[in-house]
């Protein structure tokens, strides 16, 4: 089965930094692929590469098949309806209600009606556990609501691949788990794919099928693999630091 | 196929839903909605109205889903729909799996009703919630002032708690940097009030008392007054922004736990910055109009001794100094709309916004009251 996901030999700089370099790796339909590591090591860089935020000092990146650094106009918009995104501060539009925000997408990309938009935005909001919040502006709502209607924005149009920002990072243990659990629903039920950036290691642990692990000393990717298998056998210091939470000597 | 396989066609075919079909049977007394294709978004979109109108007249309605052959949110939406209008729906075909975990979970999820919006208030209702919070907000700006007169007070027991490097921060990008803008505009106003009233006065042949005109006009009232504006504008919103910014950071919280005052840490630096420097862009602002309205003479014939001379004879001290002190109040006065604002601002990423337009507005609209009151007491003084 083709990767949804293909990178190749990424680099990324900024002002002659590098942040990282020769990270290749692929994401298989259907799984929950996390991308690692400690402050600082690029995860979230690399997520914006794979998006097409920013584009790669070297390298190349396929998603579903597009080159998305080389696709542009209606091509490009094409291949980014068939993506969702979650960020890690939810990233809602504060004049809009939760109801509302779902609806953008649904608005801009689809001939639903105004009705359907509503009951779709609603049933995207009960997914998440927001249901009794539709009419909430994002003001109104904790950073955790805010990443759960994030997840729903994200999902708005049902997208095939998900990129979630750090979505347990500052949620308590009962909704980060209630998240994960989610995320594993929709992956078994749907076959939808999720690429997560997060260094929660409970969170690793439950959802995620395969990783690759970012350090910021070696610029680059350290470990690939089963997380849980890493785990247990990875031989890297800092991989095995990270699993155990050991301080690094 | 696997539905993996159908996600990856994607919603570029999808979203035109071009092979959704709908077949209507009646059967018996009722109705037999066949549904076949990939019922995405799209094609929701293209069917709902049709399929809305057959269903809300079908007694009983079956749904038969026997040659559905993808299913995503918005077409499950559209059949769960559907089965709501009926009131009786009979489900017949679903092929099981994830087409089915489709529709139960979007089931699922559509089981908590809707929240009920607030119900809107009556046109009395409006106009005492407006009044009640036109009169907290002037309470609270009246206990804000209250507040820096205290903080004010303290600082003058304690001086060295004054923060006067942020004060010079404040000075130097409310002052200095303002006075590129401030002279252009005053050379201007001076220009345009001297080239406006000089056609009136050629009538009389009274062109000679231009210059007692707009200096007059320039030194009490719109030197002081355009000054204003521009520190309203500039300064003013950027306090409110810079101290709202603070707020939603929680920075101003950060500062009441530590047990610092943030009127004494924040405030006070600005509005003494606001106050020193609007009697400067007060009297640049007099300045450049003069020199505006002594462009216009010159091309009138009249030299700039004789120009000169006319402001000495009618322009008095009093009438620069009175225009000066209006000045600083009005400084104080931006700068308390200002910071208050800015203090007040909500939370979220409309507050900061909101709270620069209300230091903007509130400013201009406290230095024309203001103006007014002068206008009275300098009348009443006789000065």
């Amino acid at each position: 089965m083709e990767p949804v996901v293909r990178v190749e030999n990424l680099a990324a700089r900024f002002g002659g930094r590098t942040i990282f370099e020769h990270v290749s790796f692929e994401v298989r339909p259907g799984e929950v692929f996390i991308i690692l590591g400690g402050s600082g090591s690029g995860k979230s860089t690399l997520l914006k590469h794979v998006i097409g935020l920013y584009e790669p000092a070297e390298g190349r990146i396929e998603v579903l098949g597009e080159d998305i650094d080389t696709l542009r106009g209606e091509a490009r918009q094409a291949l980014l309806r068939r993506i969702g995104v979650m960020w890690q501060s939810g990233a809602l539009f504060g004049s809009l209600t939760l109801a509302e925000n779902i609806e953008v997408p649904l608005e801009q990309h689809t001939a639903l009606p105004a009705e359907a938009r509503a009951l779709v935005a609603q049933a995207k909001l009960g997914l998440v556990g927001l249901a009794d919040a539709a009419l909430r502006l994002p003001a109104e709502i904790s950073g955790g609501m805010a990443k759960r209607a994030g997840i729903a924005r994200a999902m708005a149009l049902d997208p095939p691949i998900l990129f979630l920002d750090e979505p347990s990072a500052g949620l308590d243990p009962i909704t980060s788990a209630g998240l994960d659990a989610l995320i594993r629903q929709l992956a078994r039920e749907l076959g939808t794919t999720f690429v997560v950036v997060t260094h929660e290691l409970q969170s690793i642990l439950a959802i995620g099928d395969r990783c690759i692990m970012l350090d910021k000393d070696a610029k680059g990717m350290i470990a690939e693999g089963d997380p849980r298998r890493l785990r247990e056998e990875s031989e890297n210091p800092v991989v095995r630091a990270f699993f155990r939470r050991e301080v690094l000597a | 196929m696997r539905w993996e396989a159908l996600r990856e066609a994607g919603p570029g075919m999808s979203m035109a839903g071009q092979d959704a079909r709908l077949e209507a049977r009646p059967e018996g007394e009722g109705l037999r909605l066949v549904f076949h294709g990939r019922l995405e978004a799209g094609a929701a979109a293209r069917l709902w109205p049709e399929a809305t109108r057959r269903a809300a007249r079908a007694r009983p309605l079956i749904l038969d889903l026997a040659g559905l052959t993808a299913l995503d949110t918005a077409g499950a939406v559209l059949l769960l729909h559907l089965e709501h209008l009926a009131g009786e729906a009979r489900w017949a075909g679903m092929p099981p799996g994830p087409l089915q975990a489709v529709l139960d979970r979007t089931r699922q999820a559509l089981a908590a009703p809707p929240p009920e919006p607030p119900l809107p208030l009556p046109w009395l209702g409006l106009i005492g919630q407006a009044t009640i919070e036109r009169g907290q907000g002037m309470l609270a700006q009246v206990a804000f002032l209250g507040e820096a007169l205290v903080a004010g007070l303290g600082t003058i027991r304690r001086p060295w708690r004054l923060r006067l490097s942020e004060m010079l921060r404040h000075l130097d990008e409310a002052g200095l940097r303002a006075f590129g803008l401030t002279l252009l505009l005053g050379f201007l106003i001076g220009l345009i009030l001297a080239f406006q009233s000089s056609i009136p006065m050629r009538q009389f042949g009274a062109e000679v008392y231009i210059p007692n005109l707009v200096g007059i006009s320039l030194l009490r009232e719109l030197g002081p007054l355009m000054a204003a504006v521009v520190l309203a504008g500039r300064t003013g919103s950027a306090y409110a922004a810079e101290l709202g910014t603070m707020v939603v950071n929680e920075e101003v919280d950060a500062l009441r736990i530590m047990g610092i005052d943030p009127v004494a840490w924040l405030v006070l630096p600005r509005l003494l910055a606001a106050m020193l420097v609007m009697p400067v862009l007060a009297l640049l602002m007099d300045l450049a109009g003069l020199l505006g309205m002594a462009a216009v003479m010159a091309t009138l014939g009249f030299p700039p001794a004789g120009v000169i001379a006319q402001l000495q004879s009618w322009v008095q001290l009093k009438d620069l100094l009175g225009g000066l002190f209006k000045a600083a109040v009005f400084g104080l006065a931006i700068g308390l709309v200002g910071c208050r604002a800015g203090l007040g601002a909500g939370r979220g990423p409309r507050a900061v916004g909101d709270a620069a337009t209300a230091a903007v507005v509130g400013g201009i609209v406290s230095i024309v009251l203001l103006d007014g009151i002068f206008a009275v007491l300098f009348f009443r003084l006789g000065l």
